[in-house]
């Protein structure tokens, strides 16, 4: 195990509650308040662990399935993104399709642990998650599709890792629309603005967290932890493209942390400026990401 | 040896029957001795077919029957072995769950064995004519098997459509073997010559199209399967849904292997259909009510995924690129086991819960994971490896027919941009897949009973249960050891005809030990995690009521259903779907009580088919002018006729 490697899981490991906490202090910023520290959600997470929890009496084993399997899922995706311009810790062929496939099986066990406390509410939240990840789910893949048309790999390492803007047979184009897309994507699989608000009170408009309102504890830790990676994870595809150059290894970490505050930073200007979309015009943004995605395609296909 | 296993195979099965014939309904050793010779009868074809895929050839078998009928020859070879595997493993669990089966009389066994044992016969059926005459007796046992509770009428109903539609399909066959044994000149399967004219391959590829089409059910073929299987017992639908429909596949496959190189368009046709059945099929799904008629509905969204992959090794043959075909080929070869294997699972788990619960409208159900852990625990299983989610098998063959895809994507004209399609469309049905599966698994088994639920509802004795584990156990396995089929598919591979340059080894195109680490990362990863996490309920907190949001009157009725569930995908895909909604008017400010029904009927029987047939059943009740019932009149036509004929002599 190389020293890149180590050094892979530990950001992946210590970083993501950072970012969030970066996001809502620039969003605290922009209504002029001071905002909860930085490290607020390392906090959080320590109180949770330490924590007993209150369960439902209408659950069943599923409910704790639910935060179990959608973090280990998280977890081994982590593995297979590569970070700044690093090959992940494994990468084979098809990989790209583990990851995503891995982040759907975490879905499927989050939407069925709401469904399990047969609250209303939750059904509502699961079926909106699981409606939107299908208008996602293209966007994800036509990106895979151009970015495996124009390096011929068929890895996620293969695509992001090398340095694209140097290979004569990527077109920066392509880069600039999947990057714009799977921000979109980002922004809509880690329940931000305008998709969702992860801070509005009323529980029929939420998605994401209407689903572990009945969460207490180091179940509701689970849930937290899990969702900061995976906004490391979508951050880091968006990165990969964003900066699609190498300038030596270590410069190369460097240069993909200090990117994925900057990105915490436009989340948080994204969600200050913005208002969340009412639910009916969710699917076409969803939908125009895939169509920008198409178009990247279009322009693989051309080459 | 194998020939005899197979012997022993078909005969016990087809005559396994009789010992419950001769005991009749209520003595319950007649139905046991019957379960007992289909399991013998399973396992020594299941022997045959691992003995054949493990390299034994088979010596070929001339059945003559009569002087009339040209000599039938059955063997089995690698490609019929592969297939001839689930059908022995689902046979022999339909037929334990048979004993378990309150309702059971004595004709499920009987054609249930008919059923297994022309299974075998019709993929060891090495010509036309033997082809012809098993694949006619699987489709009449079949349909004594779906109008099995002919007392009611759906049943009756759904029967007579299967009867029509098979019959139209063996019509089409008919023709099929014709032009095989026209242009070859003999009624074996061997592999066409390159001289055979275009015209007469393409022709055989279109009939092959609709009569194999129709069994498989690929849309718009696919109007018969969702009533059979809704209607049919719950482990005759596993059968059915598990292998009677992939000897559609089987044919395709089997024409893809008499043309070894097959033109372009072939490959291109399979790919776009396989795209529609898919998306059709898991759209029409989500809109289901009727926990049976969904899953029906999941076995044409399968057929379509191993389309993809079929088409894929047309393509691949047709541009002579080795490895789409190799990747083509394992990924639909390997989801037809897959899909026999979950969606027998999922049907026996629906059975069990139908069975207990006494009702298939989804709706009404809910919480029986309490009450039947261990069924809900093998729907689970089955849920979860039929959206091709890891660590089961159903990702193992996804992920071989998206490499396949992925791989297109470097070649020239027009096979990139049909990848490109698939892919996207292989994507948003795994999605669509995972909605429908949320919905059923989370409204049936999680939550609180929706009431109509029978309170005494139980998992079920372990004639239930053994045959769920058993398909369970193989799902899991598959999926996290899928190298240990590495070998046999690459047999089945090697087998193909006409092959320019050995297909690349597939285990170096699959990454099938990756596919085992990340399985197995999965599971210790969640085991860890279950260890660090340290769940438990707090002892100082007593149990508690899920949280309302200060809702006082919280009931089980406002629960989320399948139907709110699936609103919004049924609502964005209205243009499709077409559903009817009957909508309460609300005219006054507090209104009394209203009812609000929605249905998602048939695109294609119900829009198009049965208008149509309608209209020509109107334009034939024209004719019936002629038809007075009276004797006289009859004898008026035979004079007038006669008149007629000797004026024109």
């Amino acid at each position: 195990m190389s020293v890149h490697s180590v050094l892979h899981v530990l950001i992946v490991l210590v970083l993501p509650p950072l970012l969030l906490g970066i996001v809502n202090k620039t969003k605290a910023a922009f209504a002029g308040r001071k905002g909860p520290p930085v490290l607020q959600l390392y906090w959080d997470l320590a109180k949770l662990m330490r924590k007993g929890m209150v369960i439902s009496s209408a659950t069943t084993a599923m409910f704790l399935a639910g935060p179990v399997v959608s973090l280990t899922g998280v977890l081994i995706a982590a593995l297979l993104v590569p970070l700044g311009h690093h090959p992940a810790v494994i990468a084979f062929p098809g990989d790209m399709i583990l990851f995503a496939y891995l982040l759907a099986l975490g879905r499927f066990f989050t939407t069925s642990a709401a469904l399990d406390t047969g609250s209303p509410f939750e059904g509502m939240g699961a079926s909106r998650e699981v409606t939107f990840a299908w208008l996602a789910e293209p966007a994800m893949f036509l990106g895979f599709v151009a970015l495996a048309r124009m390096t011929h790999s068929l890895s996620l390492s293969g695509m992001l890792a090398g340095d694209l803007a140097a290979s004569p047979q990527v077109g920066l184009g392509s880069i600039v629309l999947i990057a714009v897309a799977w921000f979109i994507v980002l922004l809509a699989e880690n329940c931000r603005i305008p998709f969702d608000d992860p801070n509005t009170h009323l529980e029929l408009t939420m998605i994401h967290e209407v689903m572990v309102l009945d969460h207490s504890g180091p179940a509701l830790g689970a849930i937290l932890y899990g969702a900061a990676v995976k906004f490391l994870l979508f951050a880091a595809l968006v990165i990969d493209l964003a900066l699609p150059f190498t300038a030596g290894p270590w410069i190369d970490w460097l240069l993909f942390v200090l990117a994925a505050v900057l990105l915490a930073v436009v989340v948080g200007v994204v969600e200050s400026t913005m208002a969340r979309l009412r639910l009916v015009h969710v699917p076409k943004l969803l939908v125009s990401a895939s169509l920008l995605t198409a178009f990247s395609v279009v322009f693989a296909l051309d080459r | 040896m194998n020939t005899w296993l197979l012997i022993a195979a078909i005969g016990l099965a087809a005559t396994s029957g009789v010992p419950a014939l001769c005991a009749g309904p209520s003595k319950r050793w007649g139905r046991s001795l019957a379960t007992a010779m289909q399991v013998v009868a399973a396992t020594c074809g299941a022997a045959a077919a691992v003995l054949v895929l493990a390299g034994q050839s088979m010596p070929p078998l001339r059945v003559a029957i009569s002087p009339l009928v040209p000599a039938m020859t059955f063997a089995l070879d690698v490609l019929s072995a592969w297939f001839l595997l689930p059908v022995c493993v689902l046979c022999a669990c339909a037929s334990v769950f048979d004993l378990g089966w309150r309702a059971g009389g004595t004709r499920v066994p009987v054609f249930l064995g008919v059923l297994a044992a022309s299974l075998m016969a019709l993929l060891a059926a090495q010509d036309g004519i033997a082809f012809l005459v098993t694949w006619e007796a699987m489709a009449l046992a079949a349909f004594f098997l779906v109008a099995t509770d002919h007392h009611e009428r759906e049943v009756r109903d759904a029967a007579w459509l299967y009867l029509a539609t098979t019959h139209a399909s063996t019509l089409l066959l008919v023709a099929w073997v014709g032009t095989m044994a026209w242009s070859t000149g003999s009624f074996a399967f061997t592999t066409l010559d390159p001289t055979v004219p275009a015209a007469a391959r393409d022709g055989l590829f279109l009939l092959a199209l609709g009569g194999f089409g129709i069994k498989a059910g690929i849309v718009p073929f696919h109007f018969w399967l969702p009533a059979a299987h809704a209607s049919a017992p719950s482990h005759v639908s596993a059968v059915m849904s598990g292998v009677l429909i992939k000897m559609g596949i089987y044919g395709l496959a089997r024409l893809l292997w008499l043309v070894p190189t097959p033109p372009q368009w072939w490959g291109v046709t399979l790919l776009a259909l396989g795209c529609v059945s898919a998306f059709t099929g898991v759209a029409f799904a989500i809109a289901q009510h009727d926990l049976k008629r969904l899953l029906a509905y999941h076995s044409i969204e399968n057929i379509g995924i191993i389309l993809l992959g079929l088409g894929l090794a047309a393509l691949g043959r047709a541009t002579d690129r080795a490895e789409l075909f190799a990747l083509g080929l394992a990924g639909a070869l390997l989801h037809t086991w897959n899909h026999g294997l979950f969606k027998g699972l999922l049907f026996l788990a629906a059975g069990a819960t139908i069975h207990a619960a006494r009702t298939r409208v989804i709706d009404r159900l809910g919480g029986l994971g309490r009450k039947m852990p261990q069924t809900a625990a093998c729907f689970l299983i089955g849920a979860v490896a039929i959206c091709g989610l890891p660590p089961l098998n159903g990702f193992v063959s996804e992920l071989l027919t998206y490499l396949g895809l992925f791989s297109a994507l470097s070649a020239d004209g027009a096979t990139a941009p049909l990848a490109a399609i698939a892919i996207t469309v292989l994507a948003a049905v795994g999605a669509m897949a995972l909605l429908c599966f949320v919905k059923v698994f989370g409204v049936v088994y999680l939550g609180a009973p929706r009431g109509s639920v029978d309170p005494a509802a139980d998992d079920g004795g372990p004639a239930l249960r053994a045959p769920m584990f058993v398909l369970a156990g193989a799902c899991a396995g598959l999926g996290i050891a899928p190298f240990c089929v590495v070998p046999a598919l690459q047999t089945v591979i090697d087998d193909w005809p006409a092959l320019s340059d050995a297909a690349g080894g597939l285990a170096a195109l699959a990454p099938a030990t990756w596919i085992s680490v990340a399985a197995l990362a999965l599971l210790l990863g969640l085991a860890v995690m279950l260890r660090a996490l340290r769940l438990r309920r707090d002892p100082a907190q007593a149990a508690r009521p899920t949280w309302d949001c200060g809702y006082v009157r919280n009931a089980p009725s406002i629960q989320y259903t399948a139907a709110s569930f699936a609103q919004q995908f049924v609502d964005a895909s209205r243009r499709l779907l077409l559903p009817r909604t009957h909508r309460p008017d609300l005219d006054a400010l507090f209104p009394g009580p209203r009812r609000f029904e929605s249905h998602v009927p048939d695109v294609v029987l119900d829009r198009l088919l049965l208008p149509a047939l309608r209209g020509v059943a109107a334009g034939c009740n024209a004719l019936r002018l002629l038809q007075r019932g009276r004797v006289q009149i009859y004898v008026l036509y035979v004079f007038l006729t006669l008149l007629v004929l000797l004026l024109l002599r």
